[in-house]
């Protein structure tokens, strides 16, 4: 099968869902935003150092992707990587502690922004290279199935989802990444949150067919799919059938998801290569504004409620702000631990695990601070 | 005990640790049915099966990034690039990945992975398949590097590396590979990453090398009637200066011989190591026997290039004479 799938009025898998299913997502959507607005805010104050790149728009993607998955089935992504890391189940205050540079951080601050890793949550990064993941991907798929299949002598029951930009189209790793998951027979969806934009380059300018990157997959004998991304349902319903059927046959596929990120490439993007006009376009026909909608047509939500939730969430976020201010900063001798697992030379070997339960006891008191609410962009 | 060649070595304890852990697996190019460029990994794919000893495409960043992820998610992969001037696809996975793994996620994700790179010249192959980049990896932090010199060492230094938590760039002396043989333990043993092997006692000298050099320096040692001791670094990260230190220290005088060009080779780490610790000891520079700041000449020049005998003695005789 080389063809891509075109969107189309395929079945609404996600409406059978239970109504709390549904919620469930419009919470994890809603919380994405808050933390990202809260991230900008933060970024402003210099509270957040280094580099930022926020997953306004695209919310539909971690959270239906995430969806359609288990909760063991391994998945990774590039630097875009709050949306994923929260869809996944890390705590906020963790992710934004490791924005912080704080001891609090789930790496104690030393990844930041683009490294948020979550061991438990089998969420594997976080990755800063363009496209460089997608090989660690096609590793993450190969030991799933060498587990099942070499080690248990069963059948492969895991499927990893990498995720990449539109910008790792051009890069090598992307294509060696994908013909060795072919050759190699491996289940893992390469799932392209294509945006429109590799930075400030409009992908009609740096990608050769990037008015059907489908055909990527063509040249791999890979199946295909075009999702609008732009909805949860149809994130959802589209990618339910490919995971299923990855697991089934051990197949990689590959997806083009129509995205879009509201706000710039990162903080300091001018996005002098886009018009007004077209931002206004998608936030006007907002990702998360068409669930609530839903669910209130439906019955299952009220505007008091979902006002409520609203309120809930800025009391989450701005909880993980406070937290993460309070967290500890890195003492000096976390320049010598982590860098490899036994003491040696100047270092001092991994850290122990409870180095963040001592964190916990920081800034946990979940005291409204309402000076930082309504000064949303 | 066997009398093994180098090549054999490795083999061996390849066989051993896959038939003890079955995490342990193998990729890259025609290290299958063909058993590796160099015939390493040679019987390993009828004795483990291709789900084990795994040929892939001629792709190094995917190679080494799919063991990077192997190795994320509870595997011990063993890569092999097929020569080290081929490493330079697999660098950006290296360096940004692997390297720092560890530290990016707090020891939550650790990299496990055995990288074997066929390193050197002395067989007469092109620039690109002839050249040392040990000080490369050293340079980052997060990987370990090491380069056994003899058949005993490279399977005791294999399985250490195997069975390491963090990566190690396992580097082979291609001139070495089938050069001579050695008495190599059918059993089981390690040798610690990070411990230099004093390979002959001296109180005149002190002569720090590594790899396949370690035989010309043998060979300016036998030429010579000084009183010289030979340290094969073994490991080049962590390297094991107090050894250094040590010998220094009782012979007032080194040189220090390896293939790599001069510039930044690993041989100015260990001049400086050695004058901070043994500055007052020194009864001459420490001098430098090495590869040139050109790119490796094709086999007619080659031992022109190369830290051969005849400059490893004339560098021992002018310290010794300072």
């Amino acid at each position: 099968m080389t063809t891509a799938t075109q969107p189309q009025a395929e079945e609404n898998l996600a409406a059978k869902l239970p109504p709390d299913t549904l919620q469930q997502w419009l919470r994890d959507m809603l919380l994405i935003r808050e933390f990202e607005v809260r991230t900008m805010q933060a970024y402003q104050d210099r509270k957040i150092g280094g580099f930022c790149h926020v997953y306004i728009g695209q919310e539909a993607v971690a959270v239906g992707c995430t969806a359609a998955v288990e909760h063991k089935d391994p998945i990774i992504t590039a630097y875009r990587d709050h949306g994923h890391a929260l869809a996944r189940g890390m705590d906020p205050r963790y992710a934004m502690a490791e924005m912080y540079g704080k001891i609090g951080g789930c790496a104690k601050g030393k990844g930041g922004s683009m490294h948020l890793f979550d061991k438990p949550n089998n969420m594997f990064g976080g990755h800063g290279i363009v496209g460089a993941q997608c090989p660690l991907g096609t590793g993450l798929a190969f030991a799933t199935k060498y587990e099942d299949e070499v080690m248990k002598g069963g059948t492969n029951t895991r499927v990893t989802l990498c995720f990449l930009g539109d910008g790792a189209l051009n890069q090598g790793a992307f294509h060696e990444a994908m013909n060795l998951a072919g050759i190699l027979d491996l289940p893992i969806i390469f799932i392209c949150e294509n945006n429109g934009y590799s930075m400030g380059t409009a992908i009609s300018r740096g990608t050769t067919m990037g008015h059907n990157i489908t055909s990527k997959a063509a040249g791999y004998g890979m199946e295909s799919a075009i999702i609008d991304g732009m909805d949860i349902f149809t994130v959802y319903n589209g990618m339910k059938p490919l995971v299923d059927r990855c697991r089934d046959t051990s197949r990689p596929i590959f997806v083009d998801m129509r995205t879009y990120r509201y706000k710039g490439h990162s903080m300091s993007d001018p996005r002098k290569y886009r018009t007004k006009e077209e931002e206004q376009q998608y936030e006007s026909n907002d990702v998360i504004d068409k669930l609530a909608n839903w669910l209130m047509q439906e019955g299952h939500l009220t505007e008091d409620a979902y006002d409520k939730l609203v309120k809930e969430i800025r009391k989450e976020v701005r909880a993980s702000m406070k937290w993460a201010d309070n967290s500890p900063e890195p003492d000096i001798k976390e320049l010598y631990t982590d860098v490899f697992v036994e003491e040696w030379g100047p270092f001092l070997g991994t850290s122990p695990p409870q180095i963040v339960k001592d964190a916990e006891g920081a800034g946990n008191d979940e005291d409204d601070d309402e000076t930082r609410e309504d000064d949303d962009d | 005990m066997a009398n093994l060649t180098l090549v054999q070595a490795i083999n061996l304890a390849l066989i051993q640790e896959m038939e003890a852990d079955d995490r342990v697996m193998l990729l890259g190019e025609d290290v299958g049915p063909n058993g590796g460029v160099f015939r390493v990994t040679d019987g390993l794919h009828a004795r483990f099966g291709g789900d084990r000893v795994v040929d892939t495409p001629l792709a190094e960043s995917g190679i080494i990034g799919t063991a990077i992820g192997l190795a994320m998610n509870g595997l011990r992969p063993i890569p092999e690039i097929q020569f080290e001037g081929f490493l330079g696809p697999a660098y950006d996975q290296l360096t940004t990945h692997a390297a720092r793994m560890r530290t990016r996620t707090r020891g939550a994700f650790t990299v496990p992975m055995v990288v074997r790179v066929p390193i050197g010249g002395g067989i007469h192959a092109p620039e690109l398949h002839s050249d040392s980049p040990e000080a490369i990896y050293a340079h980052h932090p997060g990987l370990k590097v090491v380069m056994p010199a003899s058949p005993y060492d490279a399977k005791g230094l294999l399985i250490s590396a195997i069975r390491d938590p963090d990566p190690v760039m396992y580097f082979e002396p291609k001139r070495i590979y089938r050069a001579f043989r050695e008495e190599v333990p059918e059993d089981e043993y390690t040798i610690p990453i990070g411990e230099a092997r004093v390979v002959s006692e001296g109180d005149e000298l002190t002569i720090v090398t590594w790899g396949a050099p370690v035989v010309q320096c043998m060979k300016a040692i036998e030429n010579s009637e000084k009183s010289i001791e030979l340290i094969d670094l073994r490991t080049i990260y962590p390297v094991d200066i107090d050894t250094i230190e040590e010998s220094v220290k009782k012979t007032g005088r080194c040189v220090i011989v390896h293939e790599a060009p001069k510039t930044c080779g690993f041989g100015a780490e260990i001049a400086t190591s050695i004058m901070e610790r043994c500055f007052l000891h020194l009864e001459a520079p420490v001098q430098r026997v090495t590869g040139f700041d050109t790119v490796m000449p094709y086999y007619k020049l080659e031992l022109e290039y190369l830290p051969e005998t005849e400059r490893i003695s004339r560098a021992i005789e002018e310290v010794v004479a300072y």
